[in-house]
């Protein structure tokens, strides 16, 4: 006889409640418990999503939404994330989660988000706390940087950030055409350009790990402490509960003790090779 | 009898033991011959222990051998550890099935519960760190800790050293001190051969008094002492311990590493013999009609391109670095994640190595600062 | 008024100058303005003047034949625009062009290349200013090639 056992390796069933098209190889996922029941989550923390019969991938939470859903911004570019990225309304997916640390909560600084590419999808929980807790923060900084225009994510909620007052938001692109006003460069020079309290910031950073690197550089030119900055770090995850070893980096496993991790925990690991 | 207390009784009444045992549900497993080597597998009866052989290895060799004594516990380790039973190669996590547009998932229902026969004093300390692995963490491993909860575990003390064993710098033999529920010491006399018993806890207990016994004499006692006391001072390798977590954290540019690539092969060897790897993989399968899929987990090796995968590309993709990842996580990040070494000197990688890379000597060689390897340069001389 | 050697130093880019080599800067300097789509200066040209934006933006393009020019950088407030004045033959090798009004410090390229040669004190102490924008932008350009966020 078989049983029913509920464990942290045994996927519970979410069903797709809406479907967001965010580019051409990107959806985002609105995904509503069968129980009715959404376990909490912090921003910054991540879920391993299962496609029936394809695999399971670890995929950051990029906000919640009705139903007690959670958002899943899922690009396709592996088996599993084409399988999730093509799923239609109600279909049923398995969800092991949330798991890991989030973004720091801080409060009374400057916050300075730094985001590349993908990398604002685990950041945007972070940045709507944030924005819905305005008054509890110094200047607040949203920094993206991105491939082309055409490859810009969450276009109408850059917008909507970028028409408030309260809010500093820099987008650049690495390539642009003619038609492209904006800026044109990486993400880590958007940091000398922006006005922050270098001593009283927070700075969040999410991207691919070379962009990360150069964002780090540029806020420790710029006077943050490595204590203050925090980067959401990205190994391969399988069990996401500290079982199977495969996220190790050095003596962290990222599933436990990441995926976000503050910067002077891990100087060190961070400019070893291959580590 | 109170934990603690040693009996002696004939060899021959191991039978009884093995039979309580049964008779109670476990299955029994213990040492046997098989394929040229001794390892662990069902064992019901005395007679299929390996008695009279022993093995005789050094780095990359294992070879068996015919005893001149005909004792059953003769022999040192072998390929296999009780993390086959304990942590199986394979294992199905869960399995779904297909309904309409949903889904329903069923884990499988425990299996029988396990007898250890035959367990040495490093793989008592071996199964220790796996439990802390599995049980002792934020998340818990279920099925593990079910296998676990049931076991009965009979501890032997080591009566000779291996060739590749270092269990006394590693503080984990030869003698079994703790984790057990029965240890023996084999006495071979020159007219019968006995087994010293000792009770390890009260399941122990109650299965020694199954079986005949009677307390041990001074001389018995001595000749048990003296031993383990040739076998802990005949060690056939050793490893300096010293401030071997900050070394390996500290070295992990030092010029070994790419040499230790040269030699070694990637095969995972070393990670398949070592009692206390834990590593993982998942595969999902789906049935031909895609109505039913499931979830099986398999033991996986750091020294496979896939295991460090991330979207574009191995993080770990020389085999130096994934040389040092073994070690390091085994001689140092481990004691970072769970608060012991990882590694309990049973010398089964350096055994089993095809290419003979001995963990006792590449430690050591970190202590030796290495020059950063560099483009190598032809100097022609004026 | 203010004299162009004190708006100078006022500029984050020359903060702490001292004010006899301020003098020495603003002897070079003239103020400029340019309107959006205007061109500072176009691939070719002779590098005899290069900026310092005070306020707008810039962005420096390159012509790629049947296309629309291609944008490789933008430069903001207290940027230089423009290393070519540097290093001979003195010729830019890319068009700059101001996206919004732009307010900007132009300043004569050979007369502060003699000006450093002159006082090599002085000249030594614009080199620690330049070289350190120059071998940012250089940095700048190599994560750019990574070109990191690309689907592998």
């Amino acid at each position: 006889m078989t049983v029913p056992r509920h464990s942290a390796l045994v996927p519970a069933l979410y069903r797709v409640g809406e479907v967001y098209r965010e580019l051409p190889d990107t959806v985002t996922l609105r995904l509503v418990p069968e129980s009715g029941r959404r376990p909490p989550y912090t921003p910054g923390q991540f879920n391993m999503l299962y496609a029936f019969g394809v695999g399971e991938i670890a995929l950051s939470i990029s906000g919640e939404g009705a139903e007690e859903s959670f958002l899943h911004t899922v690009r396709e570019v592996g088996a599993v994330s084409t399988a999730l990225a093509r799923l239609g309304v109600g279909a049923r997916v398995g969800v092991r989660g949330p798991f890991g640390t989030g973004w720091p909560a801080v409060q009374d600084t400057d916050v300075i988000f730094v985001a590349g590419g993908l990398g604002l999808a685990p950041l945007r929980p972070a940045i709507r706390r944030v924005l819905a807790g305005r008054g509890h923060y110094g200047r607040v900084a949203i920094l993206f940087g991105t491939r082309h225009p055409a490859e810009m994510l969450y276009l109408q909620e850059l917008e909507h950030w970028r028409q408030r007052l309260d809010v500093d938001v820099s987008v650049t692109v690495d390539h642009a055409d003619a038609l492209w006003h904006g800026n044109v460069g990486v993400v880590p020079a958007l940091i000398a350009r922006t006005t922050f309290d270098p001593n009283r910031s927070v700075a969040m950073v999410c991207g691919p790990e070379v962009m990360m690197r150069f964002a780090v550089g540029a806020l420790r030119e710029a006077g943050v402490p490595d204590e203050r900055i925090y980067l959401s770090m990205e190994r391969n995850m399988k069990c996401a509960v500290g079982l199977c070893g495969h996220c190790q980096f050095g003596p962290e496993f990222i599933c436990l003790t990441g995926p976000v991790m503050r910067f002077d925990r891990i100087a060190s690991l961070f400019s070893t090779r291959e580590i | 009898m109170p934990v603690g207390a040693k009996a002696m009784i004939v060899r021959e009444a191991l039978q009884g033991l093995f039979d309580a045992l049964v008779t109670e549900g476990y299955r029994t497993l213990g040492p046997t011959l098989r394929e040229g080597a001794i390892v662990y597998d069902d064992v019901r009866h005395v007679s299929e222990l390996p008695a009279g052989w022993t093995d005789s290895q050094e780095a990359g060799r294992y070879q068996l051998r015919r005893r001149e004594d005909a004792a059953w516990f003769g022999f040192n380790v072998g390929p296999h550890s009780w993390k086959r039973f304990l942590h199986p190669p394979l294992e199905l996590l869960w399995s779904a099935r297909r309904s309409g547009d949903s889904f329903e998932i069923t884990v499988p229902a425990a299996e029988a519960k396990l007898a250890l026969i035959g367990v040495r004093a490093c793989e008592l300390h071996a199964i220790a760190i796996q439990d802390r692995v599995f049980c002792a963490g934020r998340y818990r491993d279920d099925s593990y800790q079910a296998r676990r909860t049931d076991t009965f575990i009979v501890a032997v003390n080591c009566g000779q050293a291996g060739g590749t064993c270092f269990c006394v710098s590693m503080g984990s033999g030869p003698k079994a001190a703790a984790g057990f529920d029965l240890s023996l010491t084999e006495l071979l006399g020159a007219d019968r051969a006995t087994f010293l018993v000792e009770v390890g806890s009260e399941a122990g207990a109650r299965m020694l008094e199954r079986i005949a016994s009677r307390p041990p004499t001074e001389a018995e006692l001595a000749g048990a002492q003296a031993a383990l006391e040739r076998t802990a001072a005949r060690m056939g390798r050793k490893l300096d311990t010293t401030h071997l977590r900050e070394l390996l954290r500290e070295q992990a540019g030092h010029p070994r590493w790419d040499e230790a690539g040269e030699r070694c092969l990637s095969c995972g060897n070393c990670t398949m013999v070592c009692p206390t790897c834990f590593c993982t993989s998942v595969e999902d399968h789906s049935s031909l009609d895609g109505a039913a899929a499931g979830r099986v987990r398999l033991w996986d090796s750091c020294f496979t391109l896939d295991f460090s995968y991330v979207h574009g590309g191995s993080v770990r993709h020389s085999t130096g670095a994934r040389y040092r990842h073994w070690l390091a996580h085994k001689l140092s990040y481990w004691i970072d994640q769970f608060g012991t070494s990882g590694c309990v000197g049973c010398g089964r990688c350096i055994t089993w190595c095809p290419v003979g890379i001995d963990i006792t000597e590449e430690a050591a060689a970190l202590r030796t600062p290495g020059r950063a390897k560099r483009k190598e340069v032809t100097h022609e001389e004026p | 008024m203010k004299s162009l050697d004190s708006i100078l130093r006022e500029l984050p880019f020359f903060a702490g100058l001292d004010e006899e080599h301020a003098r020495l800067v603003g002897g070079c300097a003239r103020n400029c303005r340019f309107e959006p789509g205007q061109y500072l200066f176009h691939e070719g040209d002779p590098a005899d003047e290069f900026f310092l934006i005070r306020e707008g933006k810039v962005a420096l393009d390159v012509v790629v034949p049947g296309q629309e020019p291609v944008v490789f950088s933008t430069l903001g407030e207290d940027e230089v625009v423009g290393a070519s004045w540097l290093v001979p033959p003195y010729h830019w090798k890319f068009d700059a062009r101001a996206t919004s009004l732009t307010r900007a410090l132009g300043i004569d390229a050979a007369c502060l290349r003699r000006k450093c040669e002159e006082d090599h004190d002085f000249g030594y102490l614009m080199m620690k200013r330049f070289l350190p924008v120059f071998v940012k932008r250089l940095h700048t350009t190599r994560l750019q090639m990574f070109d990191v966020y690309r689907k592998r």
